[in-house]
């Protein structure tokens, strides 16, 4: 049995899910459960649907088939009201950041505080401070995005993400572009923000440090068989899972075919 | 440290002076915090729950410190605190930096192990607020400033007009670089896609000179000069301006954002390093469809506008078919046909390779997109117009 907390209470759970462009089937019979509290990496080469499983677990895209619950809620039963206060649950930081680049970086952050909390400005003005100042951004507090390096746009789309305290987030590959010591930082902020405020983390990354460093649970889906092949912790699926694509995977390896081709 | 002391910064307490009230408060009610003391220094005692969304984060004053001597520890309790997120991170952080200003040691070993991770992260000093934009007023400098950008901007233009035009020169001889395939798919989305709108538009222009006409001229008993009227004003005018309005609104809009897309993912930062001139690859074909398209989408609005005339002119007035017919022709001699068609061309050009230009120097930003659209379908209108006026006093001058 590989280790993951498996003694805490099931947060998110998906069931059987199919996902599909059109025709085009991305990953079918994807199951597994996220656990309170939890860092779930999700894994796999490039290619293999990773970011489409996190666009449908965030309300992007309606699955083909297959149950989706947040906290025992049907997430895709009910209507659009029901997704949009589920949602408010969740933070994400997408892969390119996706900040809005016609405001600056502190209106970035305060923008989700002014729509859906009551808060007067000076109260909002202190919490995007400090968001800001825990992915130490608060430098460029007034600056526009498209003044920023992409280092310092994953850091605003981190403190974005956490503008309204989510007990889910959402990561799309929070460390490419990073380097080591900004991506080790990172790593830390998110550790610390899973032990500091409770929050459950969802994370797609293919960076084998980070991952080994602070994910504690995960799975792996397979790009050809377009199914998930192995569940467990980066760690352990690196030192006791015997599946020649895993092993490739968290050993950096090519792997072998039967023709000695790679590709 | 005395607890005559405490009894003062009970804080924000509605009754300070009576402990008893504090006690009931501290069971996971409203955040609030206290100073207390006790043998190794300052203690700041934290209850209830602290969360940002409820909106009751008390501050810390900027004086909460002031009665902590220089050198003491200040440390945290926190038996009684209850649920927190961030917005408890928010006061511990005022608190480090007024520690950190005041000279005293803040003792974050005794917070929550959690609590204190986060607090690490953040600075000592929060970011001072920027200084106002300094502006003064000067208007020389402003007009300077202006003339000069203006200036630039005519150089700029005309150099990628004479580049593109080399550019064209060597497409022509077989040397350049621009890919027929980029040329074609410009031309049909410029030509065909637009002919329904060109058609409409200039239906319905035609249409109301002869509305205009044919009240005046009905009651000198000359209706039949309607189509002298709808014709002259259509092909010297009215045809070669609405369809030129009409493309800077439509393919000179959409020039302009695609470029101005283009910068913003740094494709033409990509073009620029591999050596791809952006005249020849983006705007040669850009403008070139538009001069293709345009005389041609004038002679089709001249038809339609002169088919709107005279089906207003066979509705209303006393007018045979053969008779407009007839009228028509005898009235327009070709060269003003040769007129708007030069005048076309010239319009094509203006409207292509502003709108290109605008594109360029857009910033990267989704609202610069916009900027540079809704700047290309103005300057286009505006520009369009303005030719037309000068056309008119050269055709005036030369007698045409």
């Amino acid at each position: 049995m590989p280790p993951g907390g498996a003694n805490r209470e099931t947060l998110m759970s998906l069931q059987d899910i199919t996902l599909a462009f059109g025709s085009k089937i991305i990953q079918q019979n994807v199951s597994f459960d996220v656990r309170r509290g939890s860092i779930f990496a999700v894994m796999g080469g490039s290619g293999c649907g990773k970011s489409t499983i996190l666009k449908s677990m965030i309300g992007l895209l309606r699955p083909r088939q297959g149950r989706y619950l947040v906290g025992g809620d049907e997430y895709w039963q009910g209507d659009d009201a029901h997704r949009v206060a589920v949602n408010r649950r969740f933070g994400v930081l997408f892969q390119s950041a996706a900040l809005w680049s016609s405001l600056t970086v502190g209106e970035n952050v305060a923008l989700p505080m002014q729509m859906f909390t009551k808060l007067d400005p000076a109260a909002i003005r202190r919490l995007v401070e400090l968001k800001l100042g825990l992915v130490d951004m608060l430098h460029a507090i007034d600056q526009y995005p498209s003044e920023l390096s992409g280092g310092m746009k994953k850091r605003a789309g981190l403190a974005r993400a956490m503008a309204l305290d989510p007990d889910i987030l959402f990561f799309d590959e929070p460390s490419a572009g990073l380097d080591p010591i900004t991506s080790a930082r990172l790593d830390d902020l998110i550790v610390n923000l899973r032990d500091g405020l409770g929050a459950t983390i969802v994370i797609v990354s293919h960076e084998l440090p980070s991952l080994f460093a602070i994910a504690d649970d995960g799975i792996f889906l397979d790009a050809q068989t377009r199914t998930p092949i192995a569940r467990g912790a980066p760690s352990w699926l690196r030192d006791h899972c015997d599946d020649p694509q895993v092993h490739a995977f968290m050993h950096r390896e090519r792997p072998e075919t039967p023709s000695g081709r790679t590709d | 440290m005395t607890d005559h002391l405490l009894w003062k910064m009970i804080v924000p307490t509605e009754a300070p002076n009576r402990l008893e009230s504090l006690v009931n408060t501290t069971d996971h009610g409203q955040p609030e915090w206290r100073l207390d003391s006790d043998a190794s220094g300052t203690v700041i005692v934290l209850s209830g729950e602290w969360i940002a969304q409820d909106g009751r984060i008390p501050p810390f004053p900027a004086d909460g410190l002031r009665q902590v001597k220089k050198g003491q520890g200040i440390a945290f309790r926190t038996d009684s605190l209850g649920r927190w997120d961030t917005a408890l991170i928010s006061f511990l952080w005022d608190v480090k930096q007024q520690a950190t200003r005041a000279g005293l040691d803040l003792r974050a070993d005794t917070l929550p192990d959690s609590a204190r991770k986060l607090l690490d992260l953040l600075p000592e000093q929060a970011a001072p607020p920027p200084p106002p934009p300094h502006r003064r007023f000067a208007p020389v400098t402003a007009i300077g400033a202006h003339t000069l950008d203006s200036l630039t901007e005519i150089g700029t233009v005309t150099e990628l007009g004479a580049e593109t035009a080399r550019g064209a020169l060597a497409a022509a001889t077989g040397r350049g670089r621009m890919r027929m395939t980029d040329l074609m798919s410009n031309v049909r989305d410029a030509g065909p896609s637009a002919l329904l709108i060109v058609g409409i538009v200039n239906f319905l222009v035609g249409a109301i000179l002869a509305f205009v006409g044919a009240v005046q001229l009905h009651k000198f008993a000359a209706d039949i000069y309607v189509a002298s009227l709808v014709g002259i004003a259509v092909v010297r005018e009215m045809s070669a301006v609405m369809t030129a309005i009409i493309m800077a609104g439509r393919t000179g809009g959409a020039y302009a954002a695609r470029i101005a897309t283009m910068q913003g993912n740094e494709e033409i930062d990509a073009l620029t390093v591999f050596g791809i001139p952006v005249s020849t690859y983006l705007i040669l074909p850009s403008i070139l469809s538009l001069i293709l398209t345009m005389p041609f989408l004038y002679l089709y609005g001249c038809l339609i506008g002169i088919l709107g005339g005279f089906c207003v002119a066979i509705g209303m007035l006393t007018v045979t078919g053969a008779g407009y017919f007839h009228q028509t022709i005898n009235a327009i001699a070709l060269n003003q046909f040769e007129l708007g068609f030069i005048k076309s061309i010239f319009f094509a050009a203006l409207i292509g390779l502003t709108s290109c230009r605008i594109g360029l120097r857009a910033g990267r930003s989704a609202a610069d997109v916009g900027i540079a659209a809704t700047r290309a379908v103005v300057v286009g209108i505006v520009g369009v117009i303005a030719l037309d006026a000068i056309f008119a006093v050269i055709a005036n001058t030369l007698g045409i």
